[in-house]
């Protein structure tokens, strides 16, 4: 028995010894479970598994003492309307606000973080990790990690677009034939049905053949595809506030359509609407970097997290888990959003009570 | 006095908190209540008075986002406060229970009737499935609801209000409970729907001696139903008295407040001679139908510049329907309504900026009337700078001076958004964005049932003032003829979409009437608390329901 395993073990039931002590009856809980599950794995799979576990927690602790920090920064700064808000943000909230927060940081400043360039070929191919290169270098040559940066930049801001444009789209018919009814709502609910029914990679994929690959046709094409979500939801959301008598009271005033838009439903529908909005842009970023596997999506050499998972795909055969970082940086931004949003989906549920 | 044995419940200093804005709040301040078997205690105050709260803790219960923080709850000798929760439920439904205000909301319509009415009296294994139905059956005789052995099987959109506000008093009866709790079982209803459901109330509680406490905003409702009266004022109790006692001679300011408040009236104004005048609004033979259903039918009346005409009737009689097809949001499918002698196009789209300014309306729920994420200011201010271009400063001297006229203090409310003002604050908003218009004509609907009696006094009086000051003309919908008594100038009946009847407030409210005004007349609950019981004997008991249908 080694020093770490016996102040392993020491270090974990004198916690939960504390724990019982002070009554903290989940703490103690988890701590003591983890105590009788360390047995087990130590037994089974020696000092590496118990390593592996410290390890875990202490990523996990880090994460969380980083959001805790990274939400207390935030409610310093913000407005006191705001800091209100964030208060009732629990620890993944903070942690995916974190996330994006520094993916935004690394896309905006990419030239400047990045030692090398997007494109620019130092080394051999697939060299190994050495104090230039942090990741090694790629297929061509280059350095992963600068590439990775400027992945960030490509993709995300690829996706934000897309995202946006079809969320204006989606979001102005909705409301418009929430408002307008009558034939327009109904033929407008037809269009997006027909969207709808085809599954949105085959359409992708069928459109960007003819089309051709520029960045401008993905965009359009993109957004085409996710804007009847978008305008299913605006329409069912608009369609709840369009019968209040606040919109009957503005329509007897003589107003338009636009203003009805403007001032009276879309401030009663925002909430939902944000939501949807961090929802999209996973599914979009997720399309995007699925098409540029493929390679229908963002064309070489600019870099792409998706493409950066297909060139270096053959690592993997050897061992090496190089081609799973632009994997995993995809995972992590489709996480920490899904974590936000689900803070907003239960503050809009939330709100409808009151 | 009641021997001690009697007592069935007994709460002593209730406090209950509430948590607003991340704090507990205190919102019942130390109320001590008793009451004895087979005793009905009344339950009355404004809203916000902690009313329902004290009743759902009778039954040891809080709701979400409240607790019961201190004081004892003695159920026949069991404290509620300590009791688990598995045995309260064991309690609830059996020995105590609810009947909620809304039982159209309470229900679920999904299940039948009888299915719901069964399913405690099963559950708690009192009785078998077809005893407890027979047991249903039976109850449904006595609350004389019609076919009683039939109305069980249908669902509950497929009955009225008034009788599905009694098949749910009827299920608080399924366990035969020593102890029912009615939180405003009437509120919902037209008067005549309220008498039957009162009578049945009344003669149930009394065949099984059940107690009750019966929890109402309206003075006269209470005095029908009650053996003593609490008055409750934000959390505390105010005075406790037996009805009679109560009602002849209050002893405190507040509870004399409450019983003065029906005192508002105004002397009639009479309509300006034929010759030389016309009428702001014409409503001219006018058919109007919801797709092939027709709601309206030939429906005239007049109303003349600064007068008030009361529109009054039962739900579905058209009352709203008319005012719809007035603003045109329903064109009517015959005949035509004029302003100031110049026909007006049926679809509100069609017509002018300066038309649809000239017609106002202020709404029943300022909450659904008022958009929650515009600030005030924007609210009454938009008319103003819609209609007349008013811009900058002042626009702002406009709203301050609007909301001046609705004696709110423009400083405070300038900047606020709706739900942060109260249901009276709101209501005086609505009243404001119509008058920011300049408007001649303004239609009233309904504007003081969702309000507490004080609160819509002062609306009223402040319409009556507003009146006064700009020669408005209203056209007042209401059902509550209290409300008519006080403020209306002339008087309009209507049944099923026709005006039954028609004239000056003074010569409706004196005999002879129309049948229907006499229903709906006499079925306006007074102070006396004999009131129901003469009525009853009057019209035979046996003709309540068929008189509610005539």
């Amino acid at each position: 028995m080694s020093t770490f395993v016996i102040g392993y073990y020491a270090l974990l039931i004198g916690a939960s010894c504390l724990a019982a002590y002070f009554k903290k009856r989940q703490l103690f809980l988890l701590i003591f479970s983890l105590t009788l599950i360390s047995f087990v794995t130590g037994i089974v799979g020696g000092v590496g598994a118990l390593r592996f576990i410290t390890v875990a927690a202490g990523l996990l602790a880090l994460a969380a003492g980083v959001s805790y920090a990274f939400r207390e920064f935030l409610i310093i700064i913000a407005s006191d309307g705001i800091a209100k808000e964030l208060r009732t943000a629990p620890l993944t909230a903070a942690f995916g606000m974190f996330v994006i927060f520094t993916y935004a940081i690394a896309g905006t400043f990419a030239p400047i973080i990045a030692p090398f360039g997007e494109a620019e070929v130092i080394s051999s191919a697939f060299a190994p990790a050495d104090e230039n290169m942090l990741l090694g270098a790629d297929q061509l040559g280059r350095d992963m990690f600068s590439r990775l940066i400027y992945g960030a930049r490509n993709t995300v801001g690829l996706a934000l677009v897309a995202t946006s444009l079809a969320f204006i789209l989606g979001a102005l018919t909705g409301l418009l034939a929430a408002t307008k009814g009558g034939w327009f709502d109904q033929l407008m609910g037809r269009v997006a049905d027909v969207i709808m029914s085809v599954p949105s990679l085959i359409f992708a994929l069928l459109m960007l053949s003819i089309f051709g690959t520029s960045l401008f046709v993905i965009v359009i094409i993109v957004a085409l595809i996710y804007s009847p979500r978008v305008f299913r939801l605006t329409r069912a959301v608009a369609g709840n506030v369009v019968v209040m008598d606040y919109i009957e009271a503005a329509k007897l005033r003589g107003e338009g359509n636009w203003y009805l838009i403007r001032r009276e439903i879309l401030p009663n529908s925002t909430a939902p609407l944000v939501a949807e909005f961090g929802l999209e842009f996973c599914f979009v970023f997720l399309l995007i970097a699925g098409l540029s596997f493929l390679g229908l999506g963002i064309q070489p050499p600019t870099a792409d997290w998706g493409s950066m998972v297909r060139e270096n795909a053959t690592l993997i055969s050897f061992g090496e888990l190089t081609p799973l970082i632009p994997a995993a940086a995809i995972a992590l931004l489709t996480v920490s959003v899904n974590f936000v949003v689900d803070w907003m989906l239960f503050r809009s549920s939330g709100l409808k009570e009151v | 006095m009641v021997p001690k044995k009697d007592v069935l419940l007994e709460v002593k200093d209730l406090r209950i908190e509430g948590y607003s804005d991340e704090q507990w709040i205190e919102i019942v301040h130390g109320v001590d209540l008793t009451l004895h078997k087979g005793e009905v205690l009344g339950l009355i105050g404004e809203s916000g008075a902690g009313k329902s709260t004290i009743g759902l803790a009778a039954m040891g219960f809080a709701r979400d986002g409240c607790r019961i923080s201190g004081g004892s709850i003695e159920f026949d000798g069991m404290e509620l406060t300590t009791t688990p929760e598995g045995d309260l439920r064991a309690l609830r439904g059996s020995r105590i229970a609810y009947v909620a205000q809304s039982a159209a909301a309470s229900f679920n319509p999904a299940h039948r009737i009888i299915d719901q009415h069964t399913e405690a009296p099963i559950q708690y294994r009192i009785q078998k499935r077809v005893e407890a139905q027979e047991d249903a059956m039976e109850l449904y005789h006595r609350l004389r609801l019609p076919n009683p052995d039939e109305i069980g099987f249908r669902y509950p959109h497929q009955v009225s209000g008034g009788q599905l506000q009694r098949a749910m008093t009827a299920m608080a009866m399924a366990c035969r409970p020593d102890l029912i709790i009615f939180d405003e079982p009437t509120t919902a209803l037209d008067v005549t729907t309220q008498i039957e459901v009162l009578a049945a109330i009344r003669d149930i509680v009394d065949q099984f001696n059940t107690a009750a406490i019966y929890i109402t905003h309206d003075l006269a409702v209470v005095a029908q139903m009650a053996d003593t009266i609490k008055v409750l004022l934000k959390g505390e109790e105010v005075e406790e008295a037996p009805t009679e006692q109560m009602l002849d001679a209050p002893s405190e300011d507040y509870t004399k407040s409450l019983w003065a408040v029906r005192s508002f009236k105004r002397p009639q104004k009479e309509r300006p001679a034929e010759a030389d005048s016309i009428p702001i609004v014409s409503v001219k033979n006018v058919d109007a139908a919801y797709g092939k259903i027709k709601v309206l039918d030939d429906v005239s009346f007049d109303i003349y510049p600064g007068m008030t005409v009361a529109v009054v009737g039962e739900s579905g009689s058209g009352k709203s329907t008319t005012a719809r097809c007035i603003t045109g949001l329903l064109p009517p499918t015959k005949g035509e309504i004029q302003f100031n002698g110049e026909s007006l196009p049926p679809r509100y789209q069609d017509r002018t900026k300066d038309q649809l300014r000239q017609a106002q309306m202020i709404y029943q729920m300022a909450d659904t009337a008022l958009n929650p994420k515009i600030k005030i200011s924007e609210i009454i201010g938009r008319p103003a700078q819609f209609y007349r271009g008013v811009r900058g400063a002042e626009l702002k001297n406009r709203v301050d001076e609007l909301l001046d006229l609705i004696e709110l203090d423009p400083a405070k409310f300038y900047n606020r958004y709706p739900p942060e003002l109260s249901g009276g604050q709101k209501q005086r908003v609505g009243i404001a964005r119509a008058l920011a218009a300049d408007p001649s004509f303004i239609i009233c609907d309904e504007v003081t049932s969702a309000l507490d009696q004080l609160v819509a006094e002062g609306i009223l009086k402040l319409l009556d003032k507003l009146q006064k000051d700009f020669n408005l003309a209203y056209m007042f919908i209401t059902h509550d003829l209290a409300t008519v008594r006080s403020i209306a100038d002339e008087v309009v009946v209507m049944q099923r979409g026709k005006v039954v009847e028609q004239g000056a407030k003074d010569e409706m409210f004196t005999p002879p009437h129309h049948p229907y005004t006499d229903l709906l007349l006499s079925s306006v609950p007074e102070m006396d608390p004999n009131w129901l019981t003469t009525l009853l004997e009057e019209r035979g008991t046996d003709s309540i329901g068929e008189a509610a249908n005539v």
